[in-house]
Protein backbone atom coordinates (compact mmCIF):
# COMPACT_ATOMS: atom_id res chain seq x y z
CA UNK A 1 0.00 0.00 0.00
CA UNK A 2 3.16 2.65 -0.16
CA UNK A 3 3.04 2.49 -3.92
CA UNK A 4 0.63 3.57 -6.38
CA UNK A 5 1.91 2.67 -10.20
CA UNK A 6 4.70 3.29 -8.50
CA UNK A 7 4.53 6.18 -7.04
CA UNK A 8 4.67 6.92 -3.52
CA UNK A 9 0.78 6.97 -2.04
CA UNK A 10 1.50 9.71 0.51
CA UNK A 11 2.93 12.16 -2.68
CA UNK A 12 0.08 10.77 -4.50
CA UNK A 13 -2.62 11.87 -1.73
CA UNK A 14 -0.71 15.04 -1.18
CA UNK A 15 -0.71 16.09 -4.88
CA UNK A 16 -4.22 14.97 -4.87
CA UNK A 17 -5.25 17.30 -2.29
CA UNK A 18 -3.11 20.46 -3.77
CA UNK A 19 -5.34 19.78 -7.49
CA UNK A 20 -8.56 19.72 -4.82
CA UNK A 21 -7.36 23.42 -3.30
CA UNK A 22 -6.47 24.78 -6.96
CA UNK A 23 -9.55 23.41 -8.35
CA UNK A 24 -11.98 25.04 -5.60
CA UNK A 25 -10.38 28.30 -6.66
CA UNK A 26 -10.71 27.41 -10.07
CA UNK A 27 -14.33 26.52 -9.65
CA UNK A 28 -15.06 29.70 -7.82
CA UNK A 29 -13.52 31.75 -10.56
CA UNK A 30 -14.59 30.20 -13.37
CA UNK A 31 -18.41 30.32 -11.78
CA UNK A 32 -18.03 34.10 -11.35
CA UNK A 33 -17.16 34.43 -14.83
CA UNK A 34 -19.86 32.03 -16.36
CA UNK A 35 -22.19 34.15 -14.17
CA UNK A 36 -21.05 37.68 -15.44
CA UNK A 37 -21.04 35.76 -19.27
CA UNK A 38 -24.08 34.30 -19.28
CA UNK A 39 -26.07 37.50 -17.96
CA UNK A 40 -24.27 40.41 -19.87
CA UNK A 41 -22.10 38.32 -22.40
CA UNK A 42 -19.06 40.59 -21.30
CA UNK A 43 -15.71 38.45 -20.51
CA UNK A 44 -14.68 39.33 -17.77
CA UNK A 45 -10.96 40.67 -17.84
CA UNK A 46 -11.04 42.30 -14.54
CA UNK A 47 -11.72 39.23 -12.72
CA UNK A 48 -8.49 37.93 -11.58
CA UNK A 49 -7.46 41.99 -10.49
CA UNK A 50 -11.06 41.65 -7.86
CA UNK A 51 -9.80 38.24 -6.46
CA UNK A 52 -6.93 40.31 -5.81
CA UNK A 53 -8.55 42.86 -3.72
CA UNK A 54 -10.38 40.46 -2.02
CA UNK A 55 -7.31 39.37 -0.73
CA UNK A 56 -6.13 42.52 0.00
CA UNK A 57 -8.98 43.96 1.45
CA UNK A 58 -8.52 40.95 4.33
CA UNK A 59 -5.50 42.14 4.53
CA UNK A 60 -6.03 45.77 5.23
CA UNK A 61 -9.26 45.09 7.22
CA UNK A 62 -6.64 42.99 9.90
CA UNK A 63 -3.67 45.16 9.63
CA UNK A 64 -6.04 49.10 9.38
CA UNK A 65 -8.85 47.94 11.87
CA UNK A 66 -8.12 44.75 13.48
CA UNK A 67 -10.99 42.58 11.81
CA UNK A 68 -10.14 39.32 11.20
CA UNK A 69 -10.22 36.52 8.48
CA UNK A 70 -14.11 35.61 9.38
CA UNK A 71 -15.46 39.30 9.23
CA UNK A 72 -13.41 39.60 5.99
CA UNK A 73 -15.06 36.60 4.85
CA UNK A 74 -18.17 38.61 4.87
CA UNK A 75 -16.87 41.75 4.57
CA UNK A 76 -14.47 41.81 1.71
CA UNK A 77 -16.54 40.13 -1.07
CA UNK A 78 -19.21 43.11 0.16
CA UNK A 79 -16.92 45.90 -0.56
CA UNK A 80 -14.87 44.50 -3.74
CA UNK A 81 -18.66 43.66 -5.09
CA UNK A 82 -19.47 47.26 -4.38
CA UNK A 83 -16.71 48.81 -6.57
CA UNK A 84 -17.94 45.97 -9.28
CA UNK A 85 -21.12 47.93 -8.94
CA UNK A 86 -19.63 50.87 -9.48
CA UNK A 87 -17.76 49.78 -12.22
CA UNK A 88 -20.61 48.30 -14.51
CA UNK A 89 -22.84 50.98 -13.56
CA UNK A 90 -20.09 53.47 -14.63
CA UNK A 91 -18.09 51.87 -17.00
CA UNK A 92 -19.90 48.54 -18.87
CA UNK A 93 -23.09 49.60 -18.74
CA UNK A 94 -22.00 51.65 -21.76
CA UNK A 95 -20.85 49.05 -23.86
CA UNK A 96 -23.27 46.61 -23.95
CA UNK A 97 -24.75 47.74 -27.16
CA UNK A 98 -21.18 47.31 -28.72
CA UNK A 99 -18.87 44.27 -29.78
CA UNK A 100 -18.12 41.90 -27.11
CA UNK A 101 -14.52 42.77 -27.72
CA UNK A 102 -14.89 46.17 -26.07
CA UNK A 103 -16.27 44.93 -22.74
CA UNK A 104 -13.16 42.61 -22.81
CA UNK A 105 -10.82 45.43 -23.74
CA UNK A 106 -12.37 47.59 -20.89
CA UNK A 107 -11.90 45.05 -18.69
CA UNK A 108 -8.51 43.92 -19.16
CA UNK A 109 -7.52 47.46 -18.99
CA UNK A 110 -9.18 47.93 -15.20
CA UNK A 111 -7.30 45.18 -14.52
CA UNK A 112 -3.91 46.83 -15.49
CA UNK A 113 -4.92 49.63 -13.29
CA UNK A 114 -5.46 48.07 -10.42
CA UNK A 115 -2.94 45.90 -10.37
CA UNK A 116 -0.77 48.77 -11.11
CA UNK A 117 -1.94 50.94 -8.33
CA UNK A 118 -1.34 47.83 -5.65
CA UNK A 119 1.78 47.18 -6.63
CA UNK A 120 2.43 50.95 -6.45
CA UNK A 121 1.50 51.27 -3.12
CA UNK A 122 1.72 47.97 -1.67
CA UNK A 123 5.12 46.47 -3.63
CA UNK A 124 5.14 43.23 -5.45
CA UNK A 125 7.02 41.27 -2.53
CA UNK A 126 3.87 39.83 -0.98
CA UNK A 127 2.38 40.43 2.61
CA UNK A 128 1.78 37.50 4.94
CA UNK A 129 -1.89 36.82 6.16
CA UNK A 130 -1.90 34.07 8.87
CA UNK A 131 -4.32 31.05 8.93
CA UNK A 132 -6.94 31.97 11.96
CA UNK A 133 -6.41 30.34 14.98
CA UNK A 134 -9.34 28.27 14.51
CA UNK A 135 -8.54 26.49 11.43
CA UNK A 136 -4.50 26.02 12.19
CA UNK A 137 -3.09 22.37 12.67
CA UNK A 138 -3.87 19.71 11.00
CA UNK A 139 -6.01 16.23 10.95
CA UNK A 140 -4.32 12.45 10.98
CA UNK A 141 -6.92 10.58 8.29
CA UNK A 142 -4.55 7.69 8.60
CA UNK A 143 -3.41 7.76 4.88
CA UNK A 144 -2.15 11.36 4.68
CA UNK A 145 -1.90 14.83 6.91
CA UNK A 146 -4.74 16.96 6.05
CA UNK A 147 -4.16 20.63 7.46
CA UNK A 148 -7.54 22.18 8.55
CA UNK A 149 -7.20 25.31 6.39
CA UNK A 150 -6.73 23.44 2.95
CA UNK A 151 -9.88 20.82 4.47
CA UNK A 152 -12.14 24.61 5.38
CA UNK A 153 -11.20 25.94 1.54
CA UNK A 154 -12.07 22.79 -0.09
CA UNK A 155 -16.01 22.98 1.61
CA UNK A 156 -16.32 26.27 1.57
CA UNK A 157 -15.67 26.53 -2.54
CA UNK A 158 -18.01 23.54 -2.54
CA UNK A 159 -20.85 24.97 -0.59
CA UNK A 160 -20.73 28.18 -2.21
CA UNK A 161 -20.43 26.63 -5.51
CA UNK A 162 -23.36 24.81 -4.58
CA UNK A 163 -25.81 27.33 -3.10
CA UNK A 164 -25.08 29.86 -6.65
CA UNK A 165 -26.24 26.72 -8.67
CA UNK A 166 -29.19 26.37 -6.68
CA UNK A 167 -29.86 29.84 -6.30
CA UNK A 168 -30.00 29.97 -10.25
CA UNK A 169 -31.42 26.83 -10.85
CA UNK A 170 -33.90 26.23 -8.62
CA UNK A 171 -35.08 29.63 -7.43
CA UNK A 172 -37.50 32.03 -9.25
CA UNK A 173 -34.65 35.03 -8.48
CA UNK A 174 -32.74 32.30 -10.33
CA UNK A 175 -35.47 31.85 -13.05
CA UNK A 176 -35.68 35.78 -13.97
CA UNK A 177 -31.65 35.66 -14.73
CA UNK A 178 -32.18 32.65 -16.70
CA UNK A 179 -34.66 34.02 -18.52
CA UNK A 180 -32.92 37.58 -18.56
CA UNK A 181 -29.93 35.61 -20.01
CA UNK A 182 -32.37 34.25 -23.40
CA UNK A 183 -34.49 38.14 -23.67
CA UNK A 184 -33.36 40.23 -21.31
CA UNK A 185 -36.31 42.94 -23.22
CA UNK A 186 -39.37 40.28 -22.85
CA UNK A 187 -38.41 40.11 -18.79
CA UNK A 188 -38.23 43.63 -18.33
CA UNK A 189 -41.62 43.84 -20.21
CA UNK A 190 -42.99 41.67 -17.55
CA UNK A 191 -42.46 44.49 -15.24
CA UNK A 192 -38.45 43.21 -13.68
CA UNK A 193 -35.55 45.97 -13.58
CA UNK A 194 -33.50 44.04 -15.82
CA UNK A 195 -30.68 46.96 -15.90
CA UNK A 196 -30.36 46.96 -11.99
CA UNK A 197 -30.65 43.37 -12.15
CA UNK A 198 -27.80 42.92 -14.15
CA UNK A 199 -25.66 45.42 -12.23
CA UNK A 200 -26.04 43.12 -9.01
CA UNK A 201 -25.40 40.29 -10.87
CA UNK A 202 -22.15 41.47 -12.14
CA UNK A 203 -21.69 42.40 -8.47
CA UNK A 204 -22.24 39.11 -7.39
CA UNK A 205 -19.81 37.57 -9.98
CA UNK A 206 -17.30 39.87 -8.58
CA UNK A 207 -17.70 39.07 -5.10
CA UNK A 208 -17.48 35.93 -5.51
CA UNK A 209 -13.72 36.67 -6.95
CA UNK A 210 -13.39 38.62 -3.86
CA UNK A 211 -14.43 35.35 -1.60
CA UNK A 212 -12.17 33.55 -3.25
CA UNK A 213 -9.26 35.88 -2.85
CA UNK A 214 -9.63 35.71 1.28
CA UNK A 215 -9.77 31.83 1.20
CA UNK A 216 -6.54 32.43 -0.15
CA UNK A 217 -4.69 34.72 1.29
CA UNK A 218 -3.52 32.54 4.38
CA UNK A 219 -2.36 30.35 1.49
CA UNK A 220 -0.48 31.96 -0.72
CA UNK A 221 1.29 35.24 -0.22
CA UNK A 222 -1.02 38.70 -0.28
CA UNK A 223 0.63 40.70 -3.59
CA UNK A 224 -0.76 42.17 -6.57
CA UNK A 225 0.02 39.50 -9.15
CA UNK A 226 -1.72 36.83 -7.15
CA UNK A 227 -4.64 36.99 -9.81
CA UNK A 228 -3.24 37.73 -13.25
CA UNK A 229 -0.84 34.47 -12.39
CA UNK A 230 -4.22 32.34 -11.71
CA UNK A 231 -6.95 33.89 -14.00
CA UNK A 232 -5.10 32.76 -17.21
CA UNK A 233 -5.42 29.50 -16.14
CA UNK A 234 -9.07 30.53 -15.01
CA UNK A 235 -9.99 31.46 -18.50
CA UNK A 236 -8.74 28.18 -19.69
CA UNK A 237 -10.84 26.13 -17.38
CA UNK A 238 -13.88 28.46 -18.46
CA UNK A 239 -13.32 28.03 -22.26
CA UNK A 240 -13.32 23.79 -21.52
CA UNK A 241 -16.31 24.14 -19.51
CA UNK A 242 -18.30 26.08 -22.03
CA UNK A 243 -19.21 29.77 -21.41
CA UNK A 244 -21.68 30.68 -19.60
CA UNK A 245 -22.82 27.16 -18.22
CA UNK A 246 -23.01 27.21 -14.23
CA UNK A 247 -22.69 23.85 -13.51
CA UNK A 248 -20.09 23.02 -16.14
CA UNK A 249 -18.03 25.79 -14.73
CA UNK A 250 -17.90 24.29 -11.27
CA UNK A 251 -17.63 20.61 -12.60
CA UNK A 252 -14.34 21.96 -14.45
CA UNK A 253 -12.73 23.51 -12.50
CA UNK A 254 -12.33 20.84 -9.72
CA UNK A 255 -11.89 18.53 -12.24
CA UNK A 256 -9.12 20.25 -13.65
CA UNK A 257 -7.58 21.14 -10.35
CA UNK A 258 -7.36 17.15 -10.11
CA UNK A 259 -5.73 16.61 -13.41
CA UNK A 260 -3.17 19.06 -12.91
CA UNK A 261 -2.15 17.27 -9.63
CA UNK A 262 -2.34 13.66 -10.89
CA UNK A 263 -0.22 15.49 -13.54
CA UNK A 264 2.55 16.89 -11.10
CA UNK A 265 3.02 13.21 -10.18
CA UNK A 266 3.02 11.27 -13.21
CA UNK A 267 4.93 13.67 -15.11
CA UNK A 268 5.98 16.57 -13.15
CA UNK A 269 7.27 18.66 -16.28
CA UNK A 270 3.56 18.53 -18.06
CA UNK A 271 1.93 19.71 -15.05
CA UNK A 272 1.67 23.41 -15.67
CA UNK A 273 0.79 22.81 -19.46
CA UNK A 274 -1.65 20.39 -19.13
CA UNK A 275 -4.72 22.77 -18.45
CA UNK A 276 -3.75 24.98 -22.02
CA UNK A 277 -3.14 21.00 -23.95
CA UNK A 278 -6.87 20.21 -22.62
CA UNK A 279 -8.09 23.58 -23.79
CA UNK A 280 -6.60 23.14 -27.23
CA UNK A 281 -7.96 19.78 -27.45
CA UNK A 282 -10.93 20.61 -26.62
CA UNK A 283 -11.50 23.68 -29.20
CA UNK A 284 -10.67 21.42 -31.71
CA UNK A 285 -13.18 18.53 -30.82
CA UNK A 286 -16.06 20.35 -28.87
CA UNK A 287 -15.44 24.61 -29.36
CA UNK A 288 -18.76 25.21 -27.57
CA UNK A 289 -16.74 23.65 -24.55
CA UNK A 290 -17.81 20.77 -22.25
CA UNK A 291 -20.73 21.73 -20.82
CA UNK A 292 -21.37 24.88 -23.61
CA UNK A 293 -24.42 25.19 -25.57
CA UNK A 294 -23.49 25.60 -29.09
CA UNK B 1 -57.88 53.82 -21.56
CA UNK B 2 -55.37 53.79 -24.36
CA UNK B 3 -55.02 57.31 -26.52
CA UNK B 4 -51.89 56.97 -28.74
CA UNK B 5 -51.34 60.19 -30.87
CA UNK B 6 -48.85 61.24 -33.18
CA UNK B 7 -46.17 58.19 -32.65
CA UNK B 8 -43.14 57.79 -34.87
CA UNK B 9 -40.74 54.91 -34.49
CA UNK B 10 -37.46 53.47 -35.80
CA UNK B 11 -35.73 50.70 -36.05
CA UNK B 12 -32.19 52.37 -36.32
CA UNK B 13 -31.87 54.44 -39.41
CA UNK B 14 -34.83 52.29 -40.28
CA UNK B 15 -38.67 54.89 -39.61
CA UNK B 16 -41.20 52.60 -39.71
CA UNK B 17 -43.86 54.57 -37.61
CA UNK B 18 -45.08 58.04 -39.52
CA UNK B 19 -47.66 59.76 -36.75
CA UNK B 20 -49.91 56.75 -36.01
CA UNK B 21 -52.84 57.32 -33.61
CA UNK B 22 -55.70 55.81 -32.56
CA UNK B 23 -57.97 55.05 -29.11
CA UNK B 24 -58.74 51.97 -26.97
CA UNK B 25 -61.27 52.51 -24.74
CA UNK B 26 -61.92 50.07 -21.36
CA UNK B 27 -63.05 46.85 -21.61
CA UNK B 28 -63.00 46.55 -25.18
CA UNK B 29 -61.14 44.53 -27.70
CA UNK B 30 -58.99 45.86 -30.67
CA UNK B 31 -57.27 44.68 -33.62
CA UNK B 32 -54.65 46.26 -35.71
CA UNK B 33 -54.83 45.02 -39.21
CA UNK B 34 -52.55 45.36 -42.21
CA UNK B 35 -50.16 43.91 -44.19
CA UNK B 36 -46.60 42.34 -43.59
CA UNK B 37 -44.58 45.58 -42.52
CA UNK B 38 -47.29 47.60 -41.98
CA UNK B 39 -45.99 48.58 -38.52
CA UNK B 40 -48.52 46.72 -36.26
CA UNK B 41 -45.95 44.69 -34.57
CA UNK B 42 -43.95 48.03 -34.43
CA UNK B 43 -46.91 49.72 -33.14
CA UNK B 44 -47.55 47.34 -30.17
CA UNK B 45 -43.08 47.44 -29.26
CA UNK B 46 -43.98 51.01 -29.16
CA UNK B 47 -46.88 50.74 -26.73
CA UNK B 48 -44.38 48.90 -24.17
CA UNK B 49 -41.25 50.69 -24.71
CA UNK B 50 -39.15 47.75 -26.45
CA UNK B 51 -38.92 49.79 -30.25
CA UNK B 52 -35.52 51.24 -30.11
CA UNK B 53 -37.00 54.42 -30.47
CA UNK B 54 -39.71 56.22 -30.45
CA UNK B 55 -41.70 59.72 -30.11
CA UNK B 56 -44.93 61.48 -29.93
CA UNK B 57 -47.38 60.56 -26.89
CA UNK B 58 -48.77 57.30 -25.33
CA UNK B 59 -51.26 57.96 -22.65
CA UNK B 60 -52.09 54.98 -21.23
CA UNK B 61 -55.46 55.69 -18.34
CA UNK B 62 -54.30 59.42 -18.49
CA UNK B 63 -50.29 58.83 -17.78
CA UNK B 64 -48.02 59.69 -20.53
CA UNK B 65 -46.01 56.29 -20.95
CA UNK B 66 -43.97 57.29 -24.12
CA UNK B 67 -40.57 58.18 -22.08
CA UNK B 68 -40.98 55.43 -19.80
CA UNK B 69 -38.36 52.03 -19.53
CA UNK B 70 -40.27 48.67 -20.60
CA UNK B 71 -40.57 47.67 -16.66
CA UNK B 72 -41.99 51.17 -15.95
CA UNK B 73 -44.72 50.82 -18.24
CA UNK B 74 -45.70 46.78 -17.39
CA UNK B 75 -46.01 47.91 -13.51
CA UNK B 76 -48.84 50.30 -14.89
CA UNK B 77 -50.90 47.40 -16.52
CA UNK B 78 -49.70 46.71 -19.50
CA UNK B 79 -48.96 43.20 -20.58
CA UNK B 80 -47.65 41.74 -23.84
CA UNK B 81 -47.36 38.63 -25.83
CA UNK B 82 -44.82 38.87 -28.18
CA UNK B 83 -45.35 37.29 -32.09
CA UNK B 84 -42.43 35.16 -31.75
CA UNK B 85 -43.84 33.86 -28.26
CA UNK B 86 -40.85 34.29 -26.26
CA UNK B 87 -40.94 31.10 -24.27
CA UNK B 88 -37.79 30.38 -22.36
CA UNK B 89 -35.89 27.19 -23.28
CA UNK B 90 -33.88 27.29 -19.74
CA UNK B 91 -37.03 27.65 -18.10
CA UNK B 92 -39.84 24.59 -17.15
CA UNK B 93 -43.54 25.32 -17.82
CA UNK B 94 -44.47 26.33 -14.55
CA UNK B 95 -41.16 28.86 -14.18
CA UNK B 96 -42.31 30.00 -17.84
CA UNK B 97 -46.11 30.63 -16.23
CA UNK B 98 -45.47 32.19 -13.11
CA UNK B 99 -42.28 34.28 -14.36
CA UNK B 100 -44.26 37.59 -14.88
CA UNK B 101 -44.38 39.08 -11.30
CA UNK B 102 -47.90 39.93 -10.55
CA UNK B 103 -48.37 43.29 -10.08
CA UNK B 104 -51.79 44.42 -9.43
CA UNK B 105 -54.55 42.30 -8.17
CA UNK B 106 -56.91 40.79 -10.08
CA UNK B 107 -55.50 38.80 -12.24
CA UNK B 108 -56.93 35.28 -13.30
CA UNK B 109 -55.75 32.26 -10.56
CA UNK B 110 -53.36 30.04 -11.46
CA UNK B 111 -56.40 26.83 -10.54
CA UNK B 112 -58.76 29.41 -13.29
CA UNK B 113 -55.74 29.12 -15.92
CA UNK B 114 -55.03 25.19 -15.56
CA UNK B 115 -59.15 24.97 -16.08
CA UNK B 116 -58.84 26.99 -19.16
CA UNK B 117 -55.52 25.14 -20.58
CA UNK B 118 -55.82 21.41 -19.20
CA UNK B 119 -52.86 21.07 -21.40
CA UNK B 120 -50.34 23.50 -20.06
CA UNK B 121 -51.61 21.43 -16.48
CA UNK B 122 -50.29 18.15 -17.56
CA UNK B 123 -46.47 19.29 -18.72
CA UNK B 124 -45.75 21.96 -16.02
CA UNK B 125 -42.28 20.20 -15.58
CA UNK B 126 -41.31 20.09 -19.24
CA UNK B 127 -38.93 22.54 -20.47
CA UNK B 128 -41.04 25.98 -21.86
CA UNK B 129 -39.99 25.06 -25.36
CA UNK B 130 -40.54 21.35 -25.51
CA UNK B 131 -44.29 22.35 -25.73
CA UNK B 132 -46.23 21.98 -29.65
CA UNK B 133 -46.70 25.34 -30.80
CA UNK B 134 -50.14 25.53 -29.83
CA UNK B 135 -49.24 25.09 -26.22
CA UNK B 136 -46.65 27.55 -26.20
CA UNK B 137 -49.10 30.33 -27.56
CA UNK B 138 -51.47 29.02 -24.77
CA UNK B 139 -48.36 29.93 -22.19
CA UNK B 140 -47.95 33.34 -24.21
CA UNK B 141 -50.91 34.29 -23.50
CA UNK B 142 -51.74 32.49 -20.15
CA UNK B 143 -48.55 33.73 -18.25
CA UNK B 144 -49.62 37.70 -19.00
CA UNK B 145 -53.35 36.86 -17.64
CA UNK B 146 -51.93 36.21 -13.97
CA UNK B 147 -50.29 39.35 -13.42
CA UNK B 148 -53.11 41.98 -12.82
CA UNK B 149 -52.69 43.88 -15.93
CA UNK B 150 -55.34 45.42 -17.29
CA UNK B 151 -54.46 45.94 -20.74
CA UNK B 152 -53.13 43.41 -23.06
CA UNK B 153 -50.72 43.00 -25.95
CA UNK B 154 -51.47 39.96 -28.32
CA UNK B 155 -49.35 39.68 -31.71
CA UNK B 156 -50.50 37.51 -33.83
CA UNK B 157 -51.47 35.18 -31.27
CA UNK B 158 -52.96 32.55 -34.17
CA UNK B 159 -49.95 32.57 -36.43
CA UNK B 160 -49.32 29.09 -37.71
CA UNK B 161 -51.85 27.37 -35.42
CA UNK B 162 -54.51 24.92 -36.70
CA UNK B 163 -58.09 26.17 -36.68
CA UNK B 164 -59.20 23.91 -33.56
CA UNK B 165 -56.52 26.35 -31.36
CA UNK B 166 -57.47 29.24 -32.74
CA UNK B 167 -60.91 28.52 -32.01
CA UNK B 168 -59.50 27.95 -28.65
CA UNK B 169 -57.72 31.18 -28.49
CA UNK B 170 -60.68 32.99 -29.37
CA UNK B 171 -62.74 31.65 -26.65
CA UNK B 172 -60.02 32.91 -24.12
CA UNK B 173 -59.92 36.24 -25.89
CA UNK B 174 -63.36 36.28 -25.31
CA UNK B 175 -63.27 35.15 -21.88
CA UNK B 176 -61.04 37.89 -21.57
CA UNK B 177 -63.15 40.50 -22.25
CA UNK B 178 -65.81 39.54 -19.92
CA UNK B 179 -63.56 39.76 -17.14
CA UNK B 180 -63.49 43.13 -17.48
CA UNK B 181 -59.68 43.10 -19.71
CA UNK B 182 -58.68 45.41 -22.83
CA UNK B 183 -57.18 44.20 -25.50
CA UNK B 184 -54.94 45.57 -28.53
CA UNK B 185 -54.86 42.02 -31.08
CA UNK B 186 -52.36 42.22 -34.03
CA UNK B 187 -53.88 40.16 -36.92
CA UNK B 188 -53.72 39.42 -40.67
CA UNK B 189 -56.12 36.79 -40.52
CA UNK B 190 -59.22 39.20 -40.06
CA UNK B 191 -61.45 35.87 -40.10
CA UNK B 192 -60.43 35.38 -36.75
CA UNK B 193 -60.44 38.71 -35.69
CA UNK B 194 -64.18 39.39 -36.83
CA UNK B 195 -64.87 36.66 -34.07
CA UNK B 196 -63.13 38.84 -31.32
CA UNK B 197 -63.09 42.36 -31.56
CA UNK B 198 -65.20 45.48 -31.30
CA UNK B 199 -63.56 47.55 -33.75
CA UNK B 200 -60.89 46.92 -36.70
CA UNK B 201 -57.81 49.82 -37.06
CA UNK B 202 -55.90 49.19 -40.46
CA UNK B 203 -52.68 49.98 -41.01
CA UNK B 204 -50.71 50.71 -44.14
CA UNK B 205 -46.96 52.62 -44.53
CA UNK B 206 -46.67 52.84 -40.56
CA UNK B 207 -50.12 54.74 -40.13
CA UNK B 208 -53.67 54.40 -39.33
CA UNK B 209 -55.27 54.57 -42.56
CA UNK B 210 -58.94 53.81 -41.45
CA UNK B 211 -61.46 52.40 -38.44
CA UNK B 212 -63.94 49.84 -39.43
CA UNK B 213 -66.32 48.80 -36.34
CA UNK B 214 -67.12 44.83 -36.34
CA UNK B 215 -70.97 45.52 -37.19
CA UNK B 216 -69.76 47.38 -39.81
CA UNK B 217 -67.27 44.88 -41.56
CA UNK B 218 -69.85 43.00 -43.92
CA UNK B 219 -70.76 46.75 -45.73
CA UNK B 220 -66.90 47.54 -46.08
CA UNK B 221 -65.55 44.26 -47.06
CA UNK B 222 -64.65 44.84 -50.47
CA UNK B 223 -62.13 47.96 -49.12
CA UNK B 224 -60.78 45.97 -46.42
CA UNK B 225 -60.26 43.33 -49.37
CA UNK B 226 -58.17 46.47 -50.91
CA UNK B 227 -56.17 47.09 -47.78
CA UNK B 228 -55.15 43.51 -46.85
CA UNK B 229 -54.63 42.35 -50.15
CA UNK B 230 -56.53 39.26 -50.07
Amino acid sequence: MDTIFGIPAVALYGQLMLGLINGSFYALLSLGLAVIFGMMNVINFTHGAQFMMGAFVAWMLLNWIGLGYWWALILAPLIVGATGVLIERLMIQRLYKLDHLYGLLLTFGLALIIEGLFRNYFGSSGLPYRIPAELQGAMDLGFMFLPNYRAWVIVASIVVCFATWYVIERTKLGAYLRAATERPLLVQAFGVNVPRMITLTYGFGVALAAFAGVLAAPIYSVNPNMGSQLIIVVFAVVVIGGMGSIAGSVLTGFGLGIVEGLTRVFYPEGSATVIFVIMAIVLLVRPAGLFGRA
Amino acid sequence: MLAVRDLEGWYGESHVLHGVAFDVAEGEVVTLLGRNGAGKTSTIKAIMGVLPKRTGSIRYQGAETASLSPDRIARLGIAWCPEERGIFASLTVRENLTLPPVIAPGGVALDEIYALFPNLKERLGSQGTKLSGGEQQMLAIARIMRTGAKLLLLDEPTEGLAPVIIQQIGRTIRDLKARGLTVLLVEQNFRFARTVADRHYVMEHGRIVDMIGNDALDANMDKLHGYLGV
